[in-house]
């Protein structure tokens, strides 16, 4: 099996998963749930890191790669922040 | 210290499942909070393992992008106002998207400089720079539309889908001959053109679509990650991306399940127009039309001594801040023994669950609130139904009129209460443009005037009317 195979094999499984995680998320909680999966949709700042972290990096690839890491680092921190931000609003009655 | 590629390998495993945890934690809001740390610790784990690794060996660029990135990305998280997530989160998708172009084209002029670009690896790289583009720009779109940068109205002109239908060959075109020869124009042609169509797929589409629109493109940035991980071969971005991807692409079928539209009539759009008809004489067209206004203290009377009062919110609540006007009204009805609650439909407002957080913010409690399809029921039994600054979603016509835009929708069944009070600024129809068959029942009356200011005055009213 090719690498190309395995990684389709690993995409079409993580599909099922988020589609099974996913519809068992409240619909009270859809917001955050676009906020989390913003943050995690930060994930590619790996990509980034690697663009711009290799020795074999030009100037321009370091360039684009320093941009990407910024970019994706605003959506870690803000994603996560902001869902945690809401998150601490739902209560319960009664506290 | 370095970690060899196996145990980089491991690390990102264990990072994927915290990921998925993170999502299953939103299962409920008990459980929400902790679910979200998990996602922290995933991210913690795959950016160290991918620090630790041996491809990485310079740091400069890393540090300064990071701690750039946390500043901005901390303001923001901290700063931004609860009516404006919308537009947040608008702009951290386009930032996925620019991030994928970038980490695309990067990889390319690294393995160009190595000497290690075959015909797969630039056709995995054309799907993330055109799926990535689209959803830059388009994010970008829709963040003007939410901030009223750019007007909400859909843009449509004749010839639009053979534009767009044009713009996409010639990009798959220029993906195609990007992948046969590396040429570097192909490739910048290639993303410009898909930046391009990122634009015109999402002006046509109206501002109260907004729902979708975020759904669609949270979607989008969801496979630009997972078509990232297929060019750097990384299993967990194809994994995230994937979750992510499905996260969208569900929420936008709930979306458009709630409207009755099909996503195509959506996305091709031009649906709504955003309403004629003037402010002023806002009490006299309704008198014309056979509509019964009412005062606030009509309300108060008939609420004060209500068994059960139900709240519709609609996007009219967030444009006017009235959820915390709301929340006192809640508690001074509780006082007095009346059981509120609150009704929710999936579309109301500009994103998927955007009343929640707005009434959660105002510190009602999420167990009062409730999903369309539990509350229904419950509006037969109650005595009071205020609809606050929504419209459609309680509409009868589209259960009885089958010649309404909006027939087949599912509705909130406000029309069963014994007394429907409706805040509304104006006469002006909802969004699709209808007229509300709601407003000529026997059992409902419109209080007009700003939500906030309504609401406010009920609750004076109501602490006034001390028994």
């Amino acid at each position: 099996m090719t690498a190309t195979l395995v990684a389709l094999y690993v995409f079409v499984l993580a599909c099922f998963i988020g589609y099974w995680v996913v519809w068992g998320v409240t619909p009270s909680l859809h917001t955050p749930l676009v906020a989390l999966t913003n943050a995690i949709s930060g994930i590619i700042i790996v990509g980034a890191l690697l663009v711009t972290g290799t020795e074999k990096a030009g100037t321009a690839a370091e360039l684009m790669g320093f941009v990407a890491v910024l970019l994706a680092s605003i959506n870690v921190f803000g994603g996560f922040l902001v869902t945690n931000r809401m998150l601490a609003m739902f209560k319960k009655k009664g506290k | 210290m370095e970690i060899s590629a196996n145990t980089q390998a491991l690390a990102y495993l264990v990072s994927a499942i915290l990921f998925i945890l993170a999502l299953k934690g939103l299962t409920h809001p008990a459980t929400a909070r902790r679910g979200n740390f998990y996602g922290m610790g995933g991210m913690v784990i795959a950016i160290a393992a991918t620090l630790m690794g041996s491809e990485v060996r310079d740091y400069g660029f890393i540090i300064a992008g990071v701690a750039a990135g946390a500043v901005i990305g901390t303001v923001l998280a901290m700063r931004i106002q609860m009516t404006a997530m919308p537009q947040l989160v608008a702009a951290l998708h386009s930032f996925v998207g620019l991030a994928a172009v970038l980490v695309a084209i990067g990889t390319f002029l690294n393995h160009q400089a190595a000497g290690q670009v075959d015909g797969l690896l630039m056709g995995e790289l054309s799907a993330g720079v055109i799926i990535g583009a689209i959803t830059f720009t388009g994010s970008v779109i829709a963040f003007g539309k939410l901030q009223g940068l750019i007007s909400g109205k859909p843009v449509v002109f004749t010839g639009q889908h053979a534009l767009n239908a044009a713009l996409g060959l010639a990009t798959i075109a220029l993906g195609v001959h990007f992948g046969m020869t590396g040429s570097l124009v192909s490739l910048g042609l290639m993303t410009l053109l898909a930046m391009v169509l990122g634009v015109t797929l999402i002006i046509p589409i109206g501002g109260a679509d907004m729902p979708v629109i975020i759904s669609m493109l949270n979607s989008y940035s969801g496979w630009a990650a997972a078509a990232t991980g297929f060019t750097l071969g990384n299993n967990l971005l194809i994994i995230v991306g994937a979750l992510v991807g499905f996260s969208g692409a569900i929420l936008s079928y709930i979306m458009c399940r709630a409207m009755n539209r099909s996503i195509l009539n959506v996305v091709f759009g031009g649906f709504g127009t955003e309403g004629g008809g003037g402010d002023a004489s806002a009490t006299a067209q309704a008198a014309q039309k056979g509509v019964k206004s009412a005062s606030v203290e009509d309300a108060v009377y008939w609420m004060e001594d209500a068994g059960k009062v139900i709240v519709v919110p609609g996007y009219g609540m967030a444009v006017a801040q009235a959820q915390h006007a709301l929340k006192e009204l809640m508690e001074l009805l509780e006082a007095r023994g009346v059981d509120v609650k609150f009704a929710i439909h999936p579309v109301a407002g500009r994103m998927p669950g955007h009343m929640n957080v707005l009434l959660a913010e105002a510190d009602i409690p999420y167990d009062r609130v409730l999903e369309m399809d539990e509350i229904n029921p419950e509006f037969a039994t109650c005595d009071v139904a205020l609809v606050v600054g929504a419209n459609d979603v309680v509409n009868p016509a589209a259960k009885t009129d089958s010649s309404s835009p909006i027939y087949g929708m599912p509705i909130l069944e406000a029309s069963k209460a014994k007394q429907v009070y409706f805040i509304k600024r104006s006469m002006r129809p909802g969004y699709s443009g209808v007229d509300n068959l709601l407003f000529y029942q026997d059992n409902c009356s419109l209080i007009f005037g700003d939500a906030k200011d309504v609401c406010e005055g009920l609750a004076t009213a109501l602490k006034g009317t001390g028994h």
